[in-house]
């Protein structure tokens, strides 16, 4: 019972986080709420029995990736001018159509989760078992991600290096 | 009885995490005078202890205010993210065997998790604060918590390994097997107290606020009880980060092992991790007062090319070791 009204709660404030994050034209503030709705959906994976993937989404995603967006939006320095460019561009006009598409996806997904009678069973899937499935059945997948990460790398120290040699004054 | 108990661990932890916060403000500053060959504070009641007092009442006193071109959402937020993640880090830190408040089988996670969510504080404090060098102090403490983050957690892996479980109660119980971590995790040990010091961002590492260059850094422009509260979660860092290595490395509650066992026996085991955990939070005010603050690019390069090629070697041989030994 107690674990429904988590349930509950969590996942309120992280469909409000979220729906506030796209509609802040403050970039900053934005990206606040998305932490939160991060967070939120945090602890809603921790009540349907996932420890592992609500630390996960705790360290990773809200404590790793969105450290960057807030990185470069300080560097960015938006300020004023930021939030009246934002307001220019998001325009009521503007919502229309993708709001009609998500309301399509919506109606989608109630009908899927109405019409099959399997409810999530609730059990506690630990670290060990998670780590087992990904070095077993899964490990393609896991050494696939490995590659894009080491493209990315070898991407990222290419730029960073000619970058340097410029700021040297030598030829690259 | 169960739930009383764990009633009284929490508000113990957080009464407790407070007062040393709060009496460390004198304690440090008593040390290294200590070190440094002069007095330090020595004025206010015995020994200067009063010192922890009046430096709270001057805090919560002092005018708290909020600059007109400060962002105010962002400005009133920032403190409170390090106070808040610090506390809730002291969650699964195991003082014995039964005295907890939960023990996790994310433990360790949780505690990441937490120190990765206080770089908000920084952050936000850097960003909201709409001043040059709050802002430079800002980007710095992002950079380098991001990065040092990833050698923290990596130097904590030959650990996880060796037990087969993140659970902070079940580390400890293995070293009661297999002698204390420090031995046999010696270089994730290093590895971790240097990461550990850059994440709390203390001297030497606290090139986000360093004075010399930038003024306050992050919290430039914060006052009053705002100011406080970022001073009392470097300090809650400090106390979680000692306590961590305790657990993690210092077999935690369990007394060294070279002892007669009719001395193990009598001393109560809490006392053994409360005794750690001063002596490292010492040891950490000993660094504060012996080492320069290195320059940034330093800072930087020390950690990607030296502490993660050893973290990744450290794991390399630990995983060696457990499978062919």
């Amino acid at each position: 019972m107690i674990q429904l009204g988590l349930f509950y709660i969590a996942a309120t404030i992280t469909i409000a986080s979220s729906l506030l994050a796209i509609t802040r034209h403050n970039a900053s503030h934005a990206l606040i709420y998305l932490i939160v709705s991060l967070l939120g959906s945090a602890i809603v994976f921790y009540v349907l029995g996932a420890p592992f993937a609500a630390v996960l989404e705790v360290l990773i995603y809200a404590g790793a990736i969105m450290v960057l967006f807030v990185f470069v939006i300080m560097m960015l320095n938006l300020g004023a001018a930021g939030v009246k460019n934002e307001q220019q561009w998001l325009k009521p006009r503007t919502w229309v159509i993708p709001s009609l598409l998500c309301l399509a996806l919506l109606a989608e997904i109630i009908y899927l989760l109405s019409s099959s009678n399997q409810a999530l069973s609730g059990v506690v899937i630990g670290p060990k078992a998670v780590g087992i499935e990904l070095f077993g059945p899964y490990v393609l997948a896991v050494e696939i991600a490995s590659m894009l990460l080491l493209a990315g790398l070898v991407g990222a120290y290419h730029l960073g290096r000619r970058y340097l040699i410029d700021m040297r004054g030598e030829s690259i | 009885m169960e739930e009383l108990t764990i009633f009284l661990v929490i508000y113990g932890t957080l009464l407790g995490a407070f007062a040393v916060a709060a009496v460390l403000v004198w304690f440090e500053r008593r040390l290294l005078g200590f070190w440094q060959d002069r007095l330090g504070p020595n004025r206010v009641g015995p020994f200067g202890i009063g010192l922890a007092l009046a430096d709270v009442i001057k805090l919560l006193a002092k005018e708290d205010w909020i600059p007109p071109f400060a962002d105010r959402l962002v400005f009133i937020l920032a403190p409170t993210a390090v106070v808040i993640t610090m506390l809730l880090g002291f969650a699964v830190v195991p003082y014995t065997e039964h005295l907890f408040i939960a023990d996790l089988n994310i433990g360790l996670l949780f505690f990441l998790g937490m120190t990765s969510l206080a770089v908000y504080s920084v952050l936000l404090g850097g960003l909201g604060s709409h001043n040059k060098y709050a802002l430079l102090g800002g980007l710095r403490a992002a950079a380098q918590m991001v990065s040092y983050e990833v050698f923290m957690g990596l130097s904590l892996m030959g650990v996880v390994m060796i037990t087969g479980s993140f659970s902070l109660v079940d580390i400890v119980n293995t070293q009661a097997e297999n002698g204390w971590f420090v031995i046999s995790q010696f270089f994730g040990f290093i590895v971790f107290l240097v990461a550990g010091i850059a994440e709390s961002h203390r001297l030497p590492f606290d090139l986000p606020e360093a004075e010399h260059e930038l003024i306050a850094g992050f919290h430039t422009e914060y006052s009053g009880m705002k100011f406080g509260l970022f001073m009392l979660g470097e300090y809650l860092s400090l106390i979680l980060i000692s306590s961590m290595i305790t657990t993690i490395f210092f077999g935690g509650w369990l007394g060294p092992s070279f002892l007669p066992d009719a001395v193990l026996d009598f001393v109560p085991h809490i006392f053994w991790f409360f005794a750690k955990t001063g002596t490292c939070i010492c040891f950490f005010i000993l660094l504060r007062a012996a080492i320069p603050r290195p320059r940034y690019d330093q800072l930087m390069s020390f950690g990607w090319k030296i502490l993660l090629p050893l973290t990744l070697v450290n794991l390399l041989i630990t995983g060696a070791v457990l499978l062919w030994l």
